[in-house]
C-alpha cells in the first residue's frame, strides 16, 4: 500500500471573478521513500494540489481522497492535522528567506516545532536543532542556531528549512519549488541536500518544480500537470525518452539539453488556460501543435500509454509509438508552420 | 543597534532645534523690543513690567543673543515666567500636565486593548458577524466629534442614571495624591471618550495588518509545522501585524500628552489642554509659548521610542 494515495482531488477558489478550479480530478500515488516529481508550468495547481493535502489552503472547496497511512487527509480532526503536519508530512517552499519568520531565530524557529511535538527539553531541542543544522551542511552550526534567517544567504536559508522539515524524521516530504528562488549555482546544492536526507532518513519527497531539469537526476516516478489537471504520468526514464503527451513533449523542448537545438531554449507558444469556467475538451488544445477536432470537444481521460506499465497520459494520440510519430508528421503537415492557435488570442 | 539609536536620537536633536527656531521666530520676532515685551507682558503690561521683561528676556540685545539665552533657559528645563499670572511656567505647567498625564495614560491603555483585540477577532474572523460589528463600532465613533461623544456620556451616567451609577461626577478633576478613588472616579467618562474616539483607527489599522501578515509565507510555514491555530496567531503574527501599531500608538500618546484640548475641556479637566486654551483666551503668551515646546518635545521623544520599540520588535532593524 502506498505511504500517499490521492484520489480525484478537486479543489475550487470562490473569487470575485468566480470559481477558480484550480485543481481538476488529480490522483497519484507516493511510495514510502520514493520520489514523485510534479513537473508544470506556473499556475498549473501544482501548489494547490499538495497544499491542499496539508489542509493549508483556507476557504477552498475541496473534494476527493488522500489517504495517508490509512487516515484520509481532507476530512481529519484539526488536532490529528496538527499532529500530521511537521512530524509525519513536512513541507518546504519555494522562496525560504519569507518563509522564515523574521523575527524569530533560526535555531527557535526548529526548536519551537520539536518542542510541539515531542515533549524534550528546551537544551535537547535546542541540542537537535544544532545537529540538524549541521546535517545539513551549515558551517559552525552551534553559533548559526542563534542568527536570524536575515544573517542567513539564500541557500542557507533554504537548508535551515530542510533542517526544520526533517527534524521530526517525517514520512513524507513535499518540496514546492524548493530551488526556483536560489541562484543558479546554490540550486544544485540544495537539491544534493534534500537527495541526502532522502537516504539517511528514508523519506518520500514530492518534489514540485515548473522545470523538467531539476528532476531528471532525482524523481522515480514524474506526474505532469497542467490545467489543474494531470497530463501524463511516468517513471523517469520513459518520460524523458518516450513521453506520449504534447506537452511533456513541450516542456523538454523548452529544455535546453533536450531541444533539437542545444543553444536555443523552445518554450511552448501561448497561455496556460484561465481556470475561471474552463472550456470542455483538452485544456491543452489551444497550444497544442497536433490539436485534432476532437481535443476541443472531448477531454481524453488518462489511460495507458506506451509499454512501460504505469505509463499513463491524456492525450488522444495513438498509443503506439510508429503510429503516433505518423500521425504527428501529418497533422504538423497539415497545419502551416507557426500558425498554431494560442491560447490567448493574440 | 547603537549606530541606528544615535542616527535616531541625532534626528531628534535636529527636529528639536528646528522647532525651537519656529516657535522663536513666532513669538520674538516683532516691530522692536517694546511691542515684543509688551506681547509678552499680555494685557497686563504696564511700562515697568514691560521693561523688566525687556530686560528679562534681552530684548535689546541681538536676536541670536536672544535666542541662546532663551534656548539656555529651555535647555536647563526652564520654561520662562508668566507675568500674567506672576507665577514661573514651570510651575503652571506642572500642575497642568499629572491631569493630562492621568487622562492619557488611562485611555491610552483603553484604547490600545480595545483597539488590538478587535482588529485581530476582525482578521481571524474576517467578514463574520463580529467583524462587521466591530467595523460599525469603529465607523460609528470615528465619524462622532469629541465633544458630542463626551456630553453624550455625561448626560447618560452623570444626569440620567445618576440614581443608578450614584458615583459618576459631571466633570472636573481630583489628583490622585488628594483621593485616588476619586481621581478614578472623575476619569472614567474622560478615559471612555478619549478611547472610544481614538480606538477605531487601531481596529482598523491591526485588522489590515493582521491580514496582511496572515497572508505571509512564514505563517504558512508555521501551520506546516503542525503549530495550532492560536498560537500561530499569537506567537507568529501578531508580533509582525503589531509593528504598525506601535508607531501610531507613540505618535498617538506623544500628541495627546502635550493636551488633549477638547476632552479636558468637556470635562473640566486642568490639564495641559485645558491651560493652553484659557492662556489663549488671556493672551498669555509665556504659557503658551511653554506649552508648545513641551508638546514638540513629548512628539520627538515619542518618535525616539517607537524607534526603539522597533528595534526590540525587529532584528532585521537591530542587526543592521
Ligand atoms: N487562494 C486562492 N484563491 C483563488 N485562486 C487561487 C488561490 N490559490 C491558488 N489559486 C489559483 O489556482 C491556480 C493554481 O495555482 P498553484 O497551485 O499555485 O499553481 P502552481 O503551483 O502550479 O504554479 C492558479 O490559477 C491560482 O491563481
Ligand atoms: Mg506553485
Amino acid at each position: 500500500m502506498p505511504l500517499l494515495q490521492v484520489e480525484e482531488l478537486r479543489v475550487s477558489f470562490r473569487t470575485a471573478d468566480g470559481i477558480v478550479q484550480a485543481v481538476r480530478g488529480v490522483s497519484y500515488d507516493v511510495e514510502a521513500g520514493q520520489t514523485l516529481g510534479i513537473v508544470g508550468e506556473s499556475g498549473s495547481g501544482k501548489s494547490v494540489s499538495t497544499q491542499t493535502i496539508m489542509g493549508l489552503t483556507r476557504g477552498a472547496q475541496v473534494s476527493g481522497r488522500a489517504v495517508f497511512e490509512g487516515k484520509d487527509l481532507l476530512t481529519a480532526s484539526t488536532g490529528d492535522m496538527q499532529r500530521i503536519r511537521g512530524a509525519k508530512i513536512a513541507m518546504i517552499f519555494q522562496d525560504p528567506l519569507t518563509s522564515l519568520h523574521p523575527y524569530y531565530k533560526v535555531g527557535w524557529q526548529i526548536m519551537e516545532m520539536i518542542q510541539q511535538h515531542e515533549s524534550v527539553s528546551k537544551d535537547d531541542a535546542r541540542k537537535r536543532a544544532v545537529e540538524l543544522l549541521r546535517l545539513v551542511g551549515i558551517p559552525h552550526p552551534d553559533r548559526r542556531v542563534d542568527d536570524y534567517p536575515h544573517q542567513f544567504s539564500g541557500g542557507m536559508r533554504q537548508r535551515a528549512m530542510i533542517a526544520m522539515a526533517m527534524a521530526l524524521n517525517p514520512a513524507l516530504l513535499i518540496a514546492d519549488e524548493p530551488t526556483t528562488a536560489l541562484d543558479v549555482t546554490v540550486q544544485a546544492q540544495v537539491l544534493r541536500v534534500i537527495q541526502r536526507m532522502q537516504e539517511m532518513f528514508g523519506t518520500a519527497v514530492i518534489l514540485i518544480t515548473h522545470d523538467l531539469g531539476v528532476i531528471a537526476d532525482v524523481a522515480d516516478e514524474v506526474l505532469v500537470m497542467y490545467g489543474g489537471e494531470v497530463m501524463e504520468r511516468a517513471d523517469r526514464r520513459t518520460l524523458f525518452f518516450n513521453s506520449h503527451h504534447p506537452y511533456t513533449e513541450g516542456l523538454l523542448q523548452s529544455l535546453p539539453a533536450y531541444g533539437g537545438a542545444r543553444e536555443r531554449l523552445r518554450p511552448i507558444p501561448g497561455q496556460p488556460p484561465s481556470l475561471l469556467s474552463p472550456p470542455p475538451g483538452c485544456p491543452f488544445a489551444p497550444r497544442c501543435p497536433y490539436v485534432m477536432d476532437r481535443c476541443r470537444t472531448e477531454d481524453p481521460p488518462l489511460a495507458a500509454a506506451g509499454e512501460e506499465p504505469g505509463h499513463i497520459s491524456a492525450c488522444w494520440l495513438p498509443h503506439r509509438g510508429s503510429e503516433r510519430a505518423e500521425l504527428r508528421r501529418k497533422l504538423l503537415e497539415a497545419e502551416p508552420a507557426g500558425t498554431a492557435p494560442s491560447a490567448g488570442g493574440a | 543597534m547603537t549606530r541606528f539609536l544615535i542616527r535616531r536620537i541625532g534626528q531628534a536633536i535636529l527636529v528639536l532645534f528646528a522647532a525651537s527656531i519656529a516657535v522663536f521666530l513666532l513669538f520674538f520676532v516683532g516691530p522692536g523690543p517694546d511691542q515684543v515685551a509688551r506681547t509678552f507682558a499680555g494685557r497686563l503690561g504696564t511700562p515697568q513690567r514691560i521693561l523688566e521683561i525687556k530686560h528679562a528676556l534681552h530684548l535689546d540685545q541681538p536676536l541670536y543673543l536672544q535666542y541662546l539665552h532663551w534656548v539656555g533657559n529651555l535647555l536647563q528645563g526652564n520654561l520662562g515666567f508668566d507675568y500674567y499670572k506672576g507665577q514661573s511656567v514651570n510651575t503652571v505647567v506642572g500642575q497642568a500636565l499629572p491631569a493630562t498625564v492621568s487622562l492619557v495614560v488611562g485611555a491610552a491603555i483603553l484604547w490600545i486593548a480595545y483597539g488590538v483585540f478587535s482588529g485581530v477577532v476582525s482578521a481571524v474572523r474576517s467578514r463574520s458577524l463580529l467583524d462587521r460589528g466591530f467595523t460599525t463600532a469603529a465607523l460609528f465613533f470615528y465619524s462622532m466629534p469629541t465633544f458630542v461623544l463626551g456630553y453624550t456620556l455625561i448626560f447618560i451616567f452623570a444626569y440620567e442614571l445618576y440614581r443608578v451609577t450614584k458615583f459618576f461626577p459631571f466633570s472636573s478633576y481630583v489628583p490622585i495624591t488628594t483621593n485616588p478613588w476619586q481621581w478614578f472616579v472623575h476619569l472614567i467618562l474622560p478615559w471612555l471618550t478619549l478611547a472610544m474616539v481614538t480606538a477605531a483607527a487601531y481596529t482598523r489599522l491591526t485588522r489590515t495588518s493582521m491580514l496582511d501578515v496572515l497572508g505571509e509565507d512564514y505563517i504558512r510555514t508555521a501551520r506546516s509545522k503542525g503549530m495550532p491555530e492560536q498560537r500561530v496567531i499569537r506567537v507568529h503574527a501578531l508580533r509582525s501585524a503589531l509593528t504598525p501599531v506601535v508607531t501610531l500608538a507613540g505618535l498617538d500618546i506623544g500628541t495627546a500628552l502635550g493636551g488633549v484640548i477638547i476632552t479636558e475641556q468637556v470635562f473640566g479637566i486642568p490639564g495641559l489642554g485645558w491651560t493652553i486654551v484659557q492662556a489663549i483666551g488671556q493672551q498669555d503668551l509665556p504659557i503658551i509659548m511653554g506649552i508648545a515646546v513641551l508638546a514638540a518635545t513629548f512628539v520627538v521623544i515619542a518618535n525616539v521610542i517607537v524607534d526603539i520599540l522597533y528595534a526590540v520588535l525587529d532584528p532585521r532593524v537591530r542587526l543592521n
